[in-house]
């Protein structure tokens, strides 16, 4: 861990936000995605 | 296309057709800012110019979801598009009547209002003139986004999410030269890219309402 | 054969099943090694401290929040001229990657102004174009959820997409004249003394081509549900005629 000295915070938080916005962006894609796959499936097998 | 433009004008000056109603809020909006921030007539006459800008803004957007709502609802818009009138003169002729319901109106009430919030004296001029100048463009840019939601039935607030961004150069090219001349200085430039903004909209803006336009009547 | 063949939904689908992992894999490896080396290996900025750090997300991000709309653009322009839908599905599946990457651009960005500037928000004519920027990400997706019609939607978020790329543009230039901005001049550009120096170059421009990359992977899959989305749709419609 490098020494971030006064400004960690700042830091910390802005890595923090990006890394949260991001999760949050792929995980809603895959998991849309994966329920869309399912969906689908369900409803070719069904026709 | 006369025709059209006095029919517009007159269902809007009927009861109900809105006319007034833009001015009025207009009214109401720059007198409750005093209330907000205070009687302090210094404070109020630096933010006079942005005031009566953005109050104009808000009051020119009130009335824009009429511009076709009504005569998409009793197919007469339909039959506009079947006319030999290319709907792209209809959207200028819309645009236009808009124009001389709310924005011409609202010129000449803001100095009247610039006066409540002690606006500079110098700043009379400009304010008209920006005015003049500038609310044609809102009317365009207006009735673009007015056209995009025609078809929507609760089209009114997203018409107003869409339209806001593009009222942001106006705002501040608008804004600027009255500011300049309270401040007592040149205001040539903002008043010249104010123009350049608007007959940019009159030019491009049309077609991408007609398109928007026979797209929603499809 | 044409490219444009590649833009047939089913052939979109087949050709973009096998380079979604690589993509995929490409862009956690660039954006892991371009971040590590960023946050581990970089040193202090002699004026800046270690806020530098903040540059390898702040930067890409940005980069890629204008570029997305770039995409969404041309996307458009081609779905209103050669009505491909799978042009139109990938516009729309750009958006909320671009208005992500905005609001990642905006947090950092502020948070990096704090301790440099002294203060969180200043309307300096970039920090103002973003959020305008965002305003517009914002229209472009209510337009999309609020119509029914999949062909009216296209064709009428594409032509906001048009006039809005005019008008943000436009707002971009009056917020100049409006307001003297806090932001340096151009850091990145190829000819110019003084650009940022090598060490934080290096680690900046592989966390660039990580978020480019991030947005492709984000793109390709959001556009594989929207056609699979799509595909649901038809079935259910013929279903009811059936």
């Amino acid at each position: 861990m490098p020494d971030l000295g006064t400004y960690a915070f700042e830091i910390l938080m802005s890595y923090g936000i990006s890394f949260g916005l991001l999760g949050a962006l792929v995980g809603a894609s895959v998991l849309q995605s994966k329920r869309v796959k399912v969906a689908l499936q369900r409803v070719e097998n069904n026709g | 296309m006369k025709a059209l433009l006095l029919r517009d004008l007159r269902l809007a000056i009927r009861a109900g057709g809105g006319f007034g109603l833009g001015l009025a809020f207009f009214l109401i909006v720059v007198v409750l800012v005093p209330f907000g921030v205070g009687p302090d007539a210094d404070l109020l006459s630096i933010i006079a110019p942005g005031i009566l800008w953005v109050a104009a803004l808000l009051a020119a957007l009130l009335s824009l979801d009429r511009i076709f709502a009504l005569d998409f609802e009793d197919g007469s818009l339909g039959l506009l598009a079947t006319s030999p009138l290319p709907l792209e003169s209809v959207s200028v002729i819309k645009a236009f009547a808009h124009w001389i319901t709310t924005g011409l109106p609202l010129c000449f009430a803001a100095p009247v209002l610039g006066f409540l919030l002690h606006l500079s004296s110098d700043a009379y001029t400009l304010l008209i003139l920006s005015l003049l100048i500038g609310t044609p463009a809102l009317s365009m840019i207006g009735t673009f986004g007015a056209a995009l939601t025609v078809g929507l039935r609760r089209g009114g607030l997203l018409l107003s999410l869409l339209v806001l961004p593009l009222y942001v150069p106006t705002l501040i090219m608008g804004a600027d030269a009255v500011r300049r001349g309270a401040d007592g200085m040149a205001a040539t430039t903002p008043l010249m890219l104010l123009g350049v903004i608007t007959l940019g909209s009159i030019a491009v803006l049309p077609f991408a309402t007609a398109a928007a336009l026979r797209v929603n009547l499809r | 054969m044409s490219l444009w063949e590649y833009a047939n939904p089913k052939k979109f689908m087949d050709w973009t099943a096998p380079v979604l992992p690589w993509v995929a894999g490409s862009a956690a490896l660039c954006l892991s090694v371009g971040l590590i080396w960023g946050f581990f290996f970089t040193p202090d900025d002699f004026r800046q401290g270690s806020t530098v750090k903040i540059i390898y997300l702040h930067v890409p991000a940005a980069l890629m929040a204008i570029n997305a709309w770039l995409m969404m653009l041309v996307a458009s322009l081609i779905w209103l001229v050669r009505r491909h839908h799978v042009s139109a599905l990938a516009a729309k599946a750009a958006a909320p990657v671009g208005i992500t990457m905005t609001l990642i651009a905006l947090a950092t960005g502020a948070l990096w102004g704090s301790p440099i500037w002294g203060t969180y928000w200043e309307w300096d004519p970039r920090l103002t174009s973003f959020l305008i920027l965002f305003l517009f990400y914002l229209g472009y997706m209510a337009l999309w959820s609020a119509i029914e019609d999949p062909d009216t939607a296209a064709d009428l978020t594409s032509i906001l997409c048009l006039v809005g790329s005019i008008f943000a543009i436009l707002s971009r230039y009056a917020a100049q004249f409006w307001s003297q901005g806090l932001h340096q001049g151009a850091s990145l550009s190829l000819d110019k003394e003084e650009n940022v120096s090598d060490v934080f170059w290096q680690p900046l421009l592989i966390t660039m081509i990580g978020f480019g990359l991030l947005f492709l992977t984000l793109v390709l899959l959001r556009t594989r549900t929207e056609i699979r989305m799509r595909r649901i749709k038809a079935l259910h419609a013929r279903a009811r005629r059936a």
